[in-house]
């Protein structure tokens, strides 16, 4: 589904420049469930940002479900990711004057999809979340975990190839960040490709495979068996 | 365009922070009320004056005698003269671009003594021979009866045209002053019309006393002979009054004996470049009016672009969620160009409404009597055309924050919470 080839990428900052992504190789099947970890500087929020086709790459190649990602004017980019990609971030980012169900149905908007059907689909998505009778509640009247499983409803919305999740728990207690993974368990169960990037091991743990990024590199893969043993900054 | 949602947004941003929506607002607002206001004031203005030249043909000029001020000819300098009947078809003859040649006398004047007699009545009025043809160049109101025409020149009849003035002193209230005979110099005149003047002011009151006679009538009644005391004369059309006016005057100076550079003996008056000199008066105070205006408007404007960019700052995030669940870059532009140009061209519309409304009141309250300032209106087509420039002034003032936005990288603005 992903195909990272030799991905370099480096800002430059004034005069300098900073070498953030060198070489990164990568490679998800159809359907997986990773998670990416790594500590801060370590290039992973910059490999976020090229994964979600939000920032563009020097030199390499990316490849979505067979497309290749590179070179992309604004617009196509915004086409590719309210298609491909659905996200989920850790502050939940809804739109504080548009209740759940408007919320979830945003992305269809861009699509062209009329009022009417896409509140419907909408409505459909916050059934399959949990929150059918929450759905005309604003963001300020939903708990933390309710306000992400919205935003994962959201995500799911457009059908994408992958939903990206930015730590999706990190504002949220451990018996809610359960709930949230246990619904990315329940989406992945129906074939969907999830990349959570996290710095908690625990939720680490929950996925089938960990990306570990370390100063630009991708770190030998391993295996969940022999994972207990990683590091955490 | 007419999507739901998005107009629903752009009420939602406006009405967040609603004191100072409406200060924005306001100065664009104040800019339009302003510009419309000073416009209505500027064609009040030209309004009053214009209709103090009434109905007066403003291709006309006059020309009258004074002593000659230079010798000329074995005449020496003060000599006094007059123009005569026979200058009228030397005028006609020589200089074809004269549309209208009509030579005037005067007997008396408004503030003068007691000219006019009527039974036990008496007032002091200017009497003027005339030929019919002044009418075309002044026009008057008719209000009862009718004007001079070639018969009454013809046959010296003692006939007079009264102005309304005349009439009130004259006559009792109610009666019919046509086909009674008033007294002036000693001389009966019968009365065969009354008329209004249509000019305003000083120069309305001066013609509402004034008395009409035949031409012909007026130089055999008071013994004037062949004598014109001046020439009121009107150019063709598209040929300009100055250029007759001085083939005029050099052709009296020739028939009088009157050194041509003689700068008194023939006096002249040319209502053209009055008139003109006024219209350039008017044209720099509109040119001035729409200065000020626009920049007035200019301000209010640079407040809504100002006011934008914070709006964008506060709502980077919500920016940066929209891009990134797949917004094109166009769609938040537009968005925000919108709700620009919504509140300029709804605080734009308040201001035309309520500038153009006062414009109405003080209009009805000043009513006909407004001296120097009348009907102080602005074109529709202007007021439309000052709303179009806003609205265009509108989006001008949403791109450069839209462009800001545009700007904006999705995932740090997500980040920034």
């Amino acid at each position: 589904m992903i195909k990272l080839n030799a991905i370099n990428k480096s800002y430059s900052i004034g005069k300098n420049s900073l070498h953030v992504l060198k070489g990164v190789n990568l490679d998800i099947k159809d359907g997986e469930f990773v998670s990416i970890m790594g500590s801060s500087g370590s290039g992973k929020s910059t490999l976020l940002n090229i994964l979600g086709i939000l920032d563009e790459y020097d030199s390499g190649e990316y490849y979505l479900g067979g497309t290749l990602i590179k070179n992309l004017n604004q617009s196509k980019a915004a086409e590719y990711r309210n298609r491909f990609i659905g996200f989920v971030f850790q502050s939940f980012n809804l739109l504080s004057f548009k209740n759940a169900v408007e919320n979830v149905a945003l992305p269809l908007y861009y699509q062209g999809i009329k009022r009417k059907e896409r509140n419907r689909i909408a409505m459909e998505y916050l059934d399959r979340v949990g929150l059918t009778d929450w759905a005309h509640h604003m963001p300020s009247e939903l708990s933390g975990g309710q306000k992400q499983r919205v935003a994962i409803a959201r995500a799911l919305i457009t059908n994408p190839k992958i939903i990206l999740a930015d730590e999706p728990t990190g504002a949220l207690d451990s018996v809610t960040s359960q709930e949230v993974m246990q619904l990315f368990k329940q989406v992945h169960a129906k074939g969907m490709t999830l990349i959570v990037v996290t710095h908690e091991n625990e939720i680490a743990n929950m996925t089938e495979r960990i990306i570990r990024i370390k100063d630009g590199v991708i770190d030998t893969p391993s295996e969940k068996t022999n994972m207990l043993t990683g590091t955490e900054a | 365009m007419f999507d739901r949602d998005r107009w629903n947004e752009i009420y939602i941003t406006l009405s967040r922070n609603k004191l100072r929506t409406f200060l924005t607002a306001f100065g664009v607002f104040w800019g339009l009320f302003m510009l419309i206001i000073m416009l209505g004031s500027g064609n009040g203005l030209k309004n009053g004056v214009t209709k103090g030249f009434g109905d007066f043909a403003t291709n006309s000029f006059f020309t009258w005698t004074w002593k000659t001020s230079m010798p000329y000819k074995g005449f020496p300098q003060g000599r006094n003269f007059n123009f005569n009947n026979s200058d009228i078809q030397a005028i006609k003859d020589n200089v074809p671009q004269a549309a209208v040649v009509a030579p005037r006398n005067q007997l008396g004047n408004y503030g003068g003594t007691n000219n006019v007699i009527r039974g036990l009545n008496s007032g002091a009025f200017g009497v003027y021979g005339d030929y019919p043809e002044i009418f075309t160049i002044q026009s008057y109101r008719l209000d009862e009866g009718r004007l001079l025409n070639q018969n009454d020149l013809n046959e010296k009849r003692k006939v007079a045209v009264i102005g309304q003035r005349v009439k009130e002193v004259l006559f009792d209230p109610g009666e019919d002053p046509i086909g009674e005979s008033i007294q002036v110099n000693g001389v009966y005149f019968s009365v065969i019309g009354v008329f209004k003047s249509s000019k305003s002011l000083d120069r309305g009151e001066e013609d509402a006393t004034s008395i009409f006679i035949p031409f012909s009538t007026f130089q055999n009644a008071f013994n004037y002979q062949n004598v014109v005391g001046w020439f009121a004369i009107t150019s063709k059309p598209n040929v300009s009054a100055s250029e007759v006016e001085a083939k005029v005057v050099s052709l009296l100076k020739e028939r009088h004996s009157v050194h041509p550079d003689d700068p008194q003996a023939v006096g002249h008056f040319n209502l053209e470049d009055e008139y003109n000199k006024m219209m350039g008066l008017f044209t720099g105070i509109e040119i001035l009016i729409w200065i000020v205006g626009i920049g007035t408007l200019l301000a209010g404007v640079i407040g809504v672009s100002n006011i934008m960019l914070i709006i964008i700052k506060e709502r980077t995030s919500e920016i940066g969620i929209r891009r990134a669940i797949g917004a094109p870059p166009f769609d938040i532009a537009r968005q925000i160009v919108l709700e620009s140009v919504v509140l300029t061209s709804i605080a734009g519309y308040f201001g035309l409404v309520l500038g153009v409304g006062i414009l109405e009141a003080v209009s009805s309250a000043i009513g006909e009597g407004g001296g120097f300032f009348a009907n102080p209106t602005v074109d529709l087509s202007v007021a439309l055309k000052s709303l179009l420039v806003l609205v265009f002034a509108g989006a001008f003032a949403g791109l450069i924050p839209a462009y800001r936005a545009l700007k904006i990288k999705p995932i740090e603005a997500v980040r920034t919470e």
